[in-house]
């Protein structure tokens, strides 16, 4: 009966293989079929602590240090570890009471006892002195070092831009980017942004079931070390933008300064501003939220690269130089001024009273309007054109080979292209071909549709002085090295106006600052040539505007000036500039009187507006 | 037969061999699992590696005097070692030491004895006496009777412990009866009711009755249709649906909330990986990271950074799957299938009734032990706390398991004097 019964060893040792096949099937299952538990592992005990790369420094072109960096700290909990606190002395630190402690605590808390949470963001480092004396007392907490921004001068807070934290639009379509990183959101910070962050690193971390430190991850071997960014040599003058900025006070408007044989940016104010501090650290938030609701001045809008203004009689130099270009126009043509330009229907477009006939220097000089109300004409009726339309596109397209009516290219972000207006636009607004040059006129003056920025003037100032060619404007003249050039702006822009007719202009430019409408902001000694503007408005008084260079051969200096609301170029544009040049030639303003008066001139409330008393100086254009 | 060679020429090397490699295994993988950087000697008696190493030294005394120890002795005490640890399973229940829930243990100096654990070891000797005078037949309704009370009656004491776990080890010993003689439905019935408690708690029970209903109608009408099968088929039917009714019954309104939730989490109904499911979810992390060949002795993270609660005890197979991967697994299934195999294969050579069904009773008892603790590991089955035989640290279950072992080694070796 017993024998008989020992197949059954067979069945129970089938039982038994048959659980270790499941255990083994389970296996292959869990360790080589399924890659989450690997991951979940990794989860469990790798830490990865970001090392965050100083960002790149920002120089001016004379080597003075403009945007540095300053450490800030992050105090950290984690709030299991958070046991026996000296809390009333953790508050005094922090300038809190008790209550505030538990809330930040709890918040911790809620996202995670084992994990870090930050407890208070970008402690300064004075604070950060007095705290770090005593964390010991404070076990569970500790401190993580992030970077600052550091303005070094208050000023071109627009063309530095700022840097914040990356949303999560870019975090999703960059992948350098994670959560908590910061990345440049406007002006240099933006366009360098890939130069001037440098390489984050990684460190890895083993951590235990409780989030304590067990090391480092084999050796190090996966951990990278962080880059710090590169340096950029920006072609500011620190003390030109700084004293262009004082100038602008209180004054809606902009000033942009180039070197005309570089392309080089020398200065880049807007005005009204705000010191690039105000928007960095923990009280960035509440500072950019009062500049973006501040609708009046709006001082976050770069006037420098986004207003768009009618020219005015700046643009006659323009038509100068086209209409020789197209051979309508000759130093010599002599036009006379009956006080305006009749267009017909008993329009006239209104001049100024000034001696009559004048040729071509003249016209600069005086800043005729029907002087150039004439040469516009000419230009679009050329017999040569077989329609207005060609003629006039023939003109735009010369117009647009001076940089205007598109952007330039500039390597700030924001430069908005202006306004040459289409024959399209024309059309849909008289009918197609139902308009003429009588129709246009405007533009030959300056005004009507066109608009131009401050940007786009001071490279017309460039191209005259280099009579006839640009390279694009541009900010950072160095990557790196101090004196290697910014590979970005090596392209020479020619213009379709041939070299030999601007000379003529220049000559002009020359007699309006000794003896035309700028004759008042004349400097001794200092041959500049410039152009007085004034754009109409139809909001306000007019814009008072001035482009000019100086000196006028070998030019170092270009520069456009835009004064909204204030009146005649020859006002307010052109003083500013005339000092500006004065400044970045000689490093030193002589004549203090002009300049106390332009400083302290109030023309957003009107107050300490004193010109009436050599009101005879300031002519028209 | 001629005794001329002495005994321990006459062992069974290969036994003993697959003991003293997993012993040794296990010792190693208790250093892994509770591994730190400042205590690093394998010997060092403060940590629980080199406690393990005072029971390893231990256990190997135990087995050398059970080897050299009168021939006759564990089948004449074998009723006698039976009772002394019955009333020990009472005693602890008053005297003992309440150790996470279970007052099962007693505190003797620094160290815990559990008496449950050779409450095993006596209970399989004590089955083995019982079925193997020669005139006990498991065909007696008595002396079937009387072989479950020898069975039931250690567990009952363990339950009321509330040491779930070790009570229901005892079930293992049906092999023994089902060698002994009981049908092969039992069998069947122990494979059929987890199927069927894991429908009942996952399918709604009256479809399940139906479903159960219609089953037995067509085993019906496929058998001789004699009235014997009507009332075979009628007693299943009513039986499966009464265990039904109960497994939903108990796992509702019996069982305590820890290990319903435990019973939730394998059923996939409790994914809460921070509450309830913690532990078998990172128990598979650890086993799931080891991938192929592991990340190497001394290099787990999950284990040694306490992410496997348990680990060094009821998880310790986590360190193995972690440390050592799917091949290191392998061999440790490996070697224990190859211990039980070799178990059965020699109590089946016994020509003493006792000494076979003994083989038999220590093959299932490291069975079920291997069974449910791995099958724990891996998700398969609910955290049920035993431990896995020479792995799991601790002194009891390595004594217990060492002298079950030996007895049976020594009982093998002297196969042809004992009869």
């Amino acid at each position: 009966m017993e024998r008989v019964l020992a197949y059954r060893r067979l069945i129970i040792i089938g039982i038994f293989l048959a659980v270790g096949l499941i255990f083994i099937v389970r296996l292959f299952y869990v360790q080589i079929l399924v890659d989450k538990y690997i991951l979940s592992a990794n989860n469990n005990v790798l830490r990865y602590i970001t090392q965050y790369p100083a960002r790149g420094l920002i120089y001016d072109r004379n080597g003075k240090l403009l945007v540095y960096n300053e450490a800030a700290y992050d105090l950290m909990v984690i709030p299991r570890q958070a046991k026996n606190v000296d809390t009333m002395e953790l508050c005094r630190l922090l300038g809190i009471d008790r209550n505030e402690y538990i809330r930040r605590l709890v918040k911790a808390r809620n996202y995670s006892a084992y994990r870090q949470s930050i407890f208070e963001s970008q402690i300064t480092r004075e604070n950060y002195g007095f705290l770090e004396e005593k964390l010991f007392r404070f076990p569970g907490f500790f401190v993580q070092s992030r970077t600052l921004r550091k303005y070094t001068y208050p000023i071109a807070a627009h063309t530095f831009g700022y840097i914040g934290e990356a949303g999560p639009e870019i975090i999703e379509s960059n992948p350098y980017y994670k959560s908590g990183d910061y990345i440049g959101v406007n002006g240099i910070e933006k366009s360098y942004e890939d130069i001037l962050r440098g390489e984050k690193g990684m460190k890895i971390r083993v951590v235990d079931v409780l989030n304590r430190d067990k090391g480092s991850f084999q050796d190090c071997k996966y951990d990278t070390l962080a880059y710090a960014g590169t340096d950029l040599y920006s072609s500011l003058d620190e003390d030109l933008q700084e004293y262009g900025e004082k100038l602008m006070a209180n004054k809606k408007g902009s000033i942009v300064a180039i070197e005309p044989t570089t392309g080089e940016i020398l200065c880049l104010v807007t005005s009204p501003t705000y010191d690039p501090n105000i928007l960095v650290g923990n009280i960035r938030k509440k500072n950019y939220k009062a500049l973006v609701f501040d609708t009046v001045y709006q001082p976050l809008f770069n006037r420098a690269l986004m207003a768009m203004y009618p020219p005015g009689s700046t643009f006659k130099l323009v038509d100068a130089l086209v209409g020789q270009q197209e051979g309508v126009l000759f130093p010599t043509t002599t036009y006379g001024c009956p006080g305006g330009f009749s267009i017909g229907n008993g329009k006239i477009v209104r001049c100024h009273p000034h001696p009559s006939p004048l040729n071509l220097i003249g016209a600069i000089q005086i800043s005729c309007n029907s002087y150039f109300c004439r040469v516009f004409r000419s230009i679009i009726d050329n017999r040569i054109y077989t329609s207005t339309r060609q003629a006039y596109e023939k003109w735009r397209k010369e117009v647009m080979s001076f940089g205007l009516g598109k952007k330039l290219g500039l390597d700030v972000p924001g430069e908005l292209n202006g306004n040459i207006p289409t024959p399209a636009y024309y059309d849909k607004y008289h009918g197609r071909d139902r308009w003429h040059s009588m129709t246009i006129i405007s533009l030959g003056i300056g005004q009507g549709e066109i608009g131009i920025t401050p940007l786009q003037m001071a490279n017309l100032a460039v191209t005259i002085s280099n009579r006839g060619w640009y390279y694009v404007p541009h900010i950072i003249r160095a990557i790196g090295k101090k004196d290697s050039l910014n590979p970005g702006f090596r392209e020479k822009k020619v213009t379709d106006v041939n070299t030999a007719y601007f000379d003529i202009v220049v000559e002009g430019m020359a007699d309006v600052v000794t003896s035309g409408t700028a004759r008042a902001s004349k400097i001794d000694s200092i041959d500049f040539c410039g152009k007085t503007g004034t754009a109409q408005n139809p909001q306000g008084k007019n814009h008072s505007i001035f482009i000019a260079f100086a000196p006028k051969l070998n030019s170092k200096i270009a520069i456009a000036v835009v004064v909204e609301n204030a009146g005649f170029g020859a006002e307010w544009a052109a003083p500013v500039a005339s000092l500006m040049i004065e400044k970045y030639l000689r490093r030193t303003v002589r004549r203090k009187d002009l300049e106390e008066r332009i400083m302290n001139a109030d023309l957003i409330h009107g107050i300490n507006v004193k010109n009436e008393s050599r009101k005879g100086d300031f002519l028209p254009d | 037969m001629k005794v001329e060679k002495g005994i321990f020429y006459r062992i069974d090397w290969v036994m003993v061999i697959l003991y003293l490699a997993l012993v040794l295994m296990g010792w190693l993988n208790i250093y892994a699992a509770v591994y730190n950087d400042s205590h690093q000697q394998i010997t060092d008696m403060h940590q629980k590696y080199g406690k393990q190493m005072i029971f390893i030294l231990a256990a190997m005394i135990l087995a050398v005097t059970i080897i050299i120890i009168e021939p006759k002795f564990f089948s004449q005490f074998a009723y006698f070692l039976y009772g002394f640890f019955l009333v020990m399973l009472i005693v602890v229940i008053f005297a003992g030491r309440e150790i996470s829930g279970s007052k099962s243990w007693f505190a003797i100096g620094g160290f815990g004895i559990q008496p449950a654990e050779f409450a095993k070891m006596a209970t399989a000797l004590a089955l083995a006496k019982f079925l193997g005078s020669l005139d006990r037949n498991i065909k007696n309704p008595r002396h079937l009777i009387m072989a479950v009370v020898i069975i039931i009656l250690p567990a009952l004491f363990i339950l009321l412990e509330h040491d779930t776990g070790s009570a229901l080890v005892f079930l293992c010993f049906v092999l023994v009866l089902y060698r002994a003689g009981l049908t092969g439905y039992v069998l069947l019935a122990l494979v059929a009711m987890p199927v069927l408690g894991v429908l009942a708690l996952i399918i709604n029970k009256f479809i399940l009755t139906a479903a159960l209903f219609v089953l037995s109608v067509l085993i019906y009408i496929r058998t001789r249709r004699r009235f014997r099968h009507l009332l075979i088929v009628l007693a299943v039917f009513l039986a499966s649906t009464g265990f039904v009714f109960s497994v939903h019954y108990t796992v509702y309104h019996i069982l305590e909330p820890h290990q319903r939730q435990r019973i939730n989490v394998l059923l996939g109904n409790n994914t809460d990986l921070k509450g309830a499911g913690y532990n078998v979810n990172q128990s598979l992390i650890a086993i799931g990271s080891g991938r192929l060949l592991g990340k190497g002795f001394l290099q787990g993270t999950q284990t040694k950074y306490n992410f496997v609660p348990e680990q060094s005890t009821d998880f310790i197979f986590c360190t193995v799957g972690e440390e050592h991967g799917f091949i290191g697994s392998l061999i440790v299934i490996a070697l224990f299938l190859g211990l039980m195999i070799r178990i059965v294969i020699n109590a089946e050579r016994q020509r003493s009734k006792f000494s076979r069904l003994y083989g038999y009773g220590v093959a299932s008892l490291f069975f079920i032990h291997f069974s449910i603790n791995i099958g724990m590991a891996l998700g398969l089955l609910p955290v049920i706390g035993i431990p896995l035989p020479f792995f799991s640290y601790g002194g009891s279950s390595l004594w217990a398991f060492t002298i079950l072992l030996f007895i049976f080694i020594k009982q093998d070796a002297l196969r042809y004097e004992l009869v």
